[in-house]
């Protein structure tokens, strides 16, 4: 298994088969799986051979599957939940959604070997309303399924029934959060509480409930049907299986791309990805969204998984991957992803809601040049202080594009405020055009297209830009035919 | 549809459904018939699939070749939406991005209808379960 770098599993029957056509499912062996678990295994078989599969969370945090279903089989109760976690936040992720739109049958008989093992006969899943095609998809597999009785009662002509239904989020990121997730199923408002207790204790309406990522459960049934042992052969010591990632920014090959735990960042973006676009140089690339952080050239050969990325900085989270060329300011990307993290902050807890404005605030004074060197020790202590007194994981991840940029480019920072300059060229408040007089031949062109009148000279004569008024639309570089107009 | 009540039941529809495929898939039988995929996922409809599928099975149909077209999700290939898998009897199945209706157009009359290459094929570039 050399010859490429990419090996689908959980991508299997994702843009081979028709999702909307059960029996294309079923001729892949889908069910294969379920029926295997009811007739021939016990739950705690079944428990066994996740946890010896060696299979981690996909939603970010890598938490061991298998020991995760085994507490929620150990909490008794009436009644039990599978809670799928199809929320997907991150900004620039999309494998959550591909994988329901093109194989949600996988899910639906994950979610039911789940139920089964953990023995709830009721499963969830927590969709955002911005995804009516995977919605769609799921709910004409759900009705498939019961048609072909592979869910319903009485499965397999056992005593195991398993009914699942949808939910549907309205797009807040902090509802991707487990307890977040559940309260806004319950029609409460969308914010965490404090684990313990853990959802397997006590989480949709009290019950034991076990919260699982999409691409985590669409691992399950190959899991089972390969073996422990197959799955477990694939990827690194401690993180086993594949990885899918949404592989975006400024790559060539940009797309939904899935491969071995342990594969190195050079071989997703310059083999994979076919390298970066338009020849230019790679500067970084964010893994784990707004919870991540970047990773940078020195960490080009380090192989993905879910302790190397921590150690480096960053995490995994669920899977996006963004690419940046050397014209982005890291400054502004942690800008932006605080901007983000502000937004989707529910409020609940003062470190987050007032600790991230503030770093915003800081960030945005360094990009238009107001900042002060003493500004980037209030970063780092004010991130530390929000990362170990959020509640949830929204805040206790939020700082990590800062720090991370702290660590990896600390003299572009010190560009903004020392020089007040943008190596990148991307700080609109820090740029000024400026026309180079030997290249400048005074064909006019520039002035007449300023929107503001900022540009003055005569005929065939050198022109001039008077800063004060211009608003930097970039117009005038864009005409002038003689590269005379450049940003400082 | 009769309810799968026992594994056998799922064990006898896998195998039936899946000769079924193997005879569509090869060539020279009765069954042999071309297939074509087109990639449904947000992105590939975003990108304009929806008018590429309209189009196949118009064209298809109006030139009398026999197809069958459907629908799949998404093949991970973003940057080249559209994408569409065609698979001849007897053949290995072949990837074309960036298929808009033009492009559609010139599969038909050069890789269906001639066995022709035309530009914009991706090769496979993962393993399967399988293999
Ligand atoms: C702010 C925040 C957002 C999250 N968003 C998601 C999400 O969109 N999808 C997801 O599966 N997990 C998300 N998680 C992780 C979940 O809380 C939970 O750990 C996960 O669904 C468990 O599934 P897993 O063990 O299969 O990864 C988020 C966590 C936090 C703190
Ligand atoms: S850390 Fe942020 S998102 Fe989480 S509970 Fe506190 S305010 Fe809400
Ligand atoms: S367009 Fe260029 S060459 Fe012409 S006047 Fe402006 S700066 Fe000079
Ligand atoms: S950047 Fe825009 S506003 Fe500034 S001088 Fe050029 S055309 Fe005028």
């Amino acid at each position: 298994m050399t010859k490429y770098k990419q090996i689908r599993i959980v991508l299997n029957n994702c843009g081979v088969i028709d999702p909307e056509n059960i029996e294309e499912s079923i001729a892949r062996d889908s069910y294969m799986a379920l029926g295997k678990c009811i007739t021939e295994m016990t739950p705690q078989d079944v428990i066994k051979e996740i946890k010896e599969s060696g299979l981690r969370g996909r939603g970010g945090g890598g938490f061991p599957t298998g020991l995760k279903w085994e507490i929620a089989s150990k909490n008794h109760a009436d009644q039990k939940y599978v809670v799928c976690n199809a929320d997907e936040g991150d900004p620039g992720a999309f494998m959550d959604r591909s994988v329901l739109e093109g194989d949600p049958h996988a899910v639906l008989e994950a979610m039911a070997i789940c139920g089964y093992a953990i023995g709830a006969t009721k499963g969830l899943i927590y969709i955002r309303a911005e995804y009516p095609m995977a919605i769609k998809r799921l709910k004409i597999a759900i009705d498939q399924a019961l048609e072909y009785g592979l869910l319903g009662n009485n499965i397999f002509g056992s005593k195991f029934d398993f009914n699942i239904e949808l939910r549907y989020g309205a797009g807040a990121f902090v509802c991707g959060e487990e307890t977040s997730l559940i309260h806004s199923m319950e029609g409460l408002r969308g914010e965490p509480t404090i684990k313990p207790p853990f959802p397997a204790e006590k989480g949709y309406l009290g019950k034991p409930t076990n919260v699982n990522n999409v691409e985590t459960f669409a691992c399950v049934p190959i899991i089972i049907r390969k073996g422990a042992s197959w799955f477990n052969k694939i990827g690194t010591e401690k993180s086993k299986g594949t990885k899918v990632f949404a592989l975006a920014g400024k790559v060539n090959n940009v797309g939904l791309i899935e491969v071995p735990m342990g594969t190195t960042l050079r071989e997703v973006i310059f083999e994979i990805g076919g390298g970066i676009q338009n020849g230019k140089k790679f500067k970084a690339v964010q893994t784990g969204g707004p919870s991540g952080g970047c990773l940078t050239e020195k960490h080009l050969d380090t192989p993905i998984d879910f302790d190397n990325l921590i150690a480096a900085g960053s995490m995994m989270g669920s899977g996006g991957m963004i690419v940046m060329d050397e014209d982005n300011c890291m400054v502004s990307v942690a800008k932006f992803y605080l901007d983000f993290t502000v937004e989707e902050s529910c409020g609940k807890c003062s470190p987050c809601r007032i600790g991230n404005k503030r770093l915003y605030e800081l960030l945005e004074r360094i990009t238009k040049g107001q900042g002060v060197m003493d500004d980037l020790q209030r970063l780092r202590n004010m991130s530390n202080v929000i990362k170990d007194t959020s509640l949830c994981g929204l805040g206790q991840t939020s700082p990590n594009p800062v720090l991370s940029t702290l660590d990896n480019f600390y003299d572009e920072y010190v560009a903004h405020i020392k020089d007040h300059k943008c190596p990148a060229g991307q700080c609109k408040d820090l740029m000024k055009y400026f026309i180079i007089a030997e290249n400048c031949v005074g064909c006019t062109a520039c002035a007449r297209v300023c929107p503001v009148g900022a540009i003055t000279g005569e005929k065939k004569e050198p022109h001039f830009i008077n800063s004060e008024i211009c608003i930097k639309c970039g117009a005038c570089m864009e005409r002038c035919k003689f590269d005379a107009i450049i940003i400082k | 549809m009769t309810k799968i009540k026992t594994i056998a039941d799922l064990v006898k529809l896998r195998d039936e459904l899946q000769s079924k495929q193997a005879l569509a898939d090869s060539a020279d039988n009765a069954e042999s018939i071309i297939q074509i995929k087109i990639g449904m996922g947000t992105s590939g409809i975003a990108s304009g699939a929806k008018d590429v599928m309209d189009f196949l099975i118009e064209a298809l149909e109006k030139r009398n070749i026999e197809a069958i077209v459907s629908q799949t999700g998404d093949m991970g290939y973003s940057y080249a939406e559209p994408t569409i898998s065609v698979k001849k009897p007897g053949k290995s199945p072949i990837i074309f991005g960036y298929v808009n209706v033009q492009k559609a157009d010139e599969i038909i009359e050069k890789y269906i209808k001639r066995d022709e290459l035309v530009e914009g094929v991706i090769p496979v570039n993962y393993h399967t379960i399988d293999n």
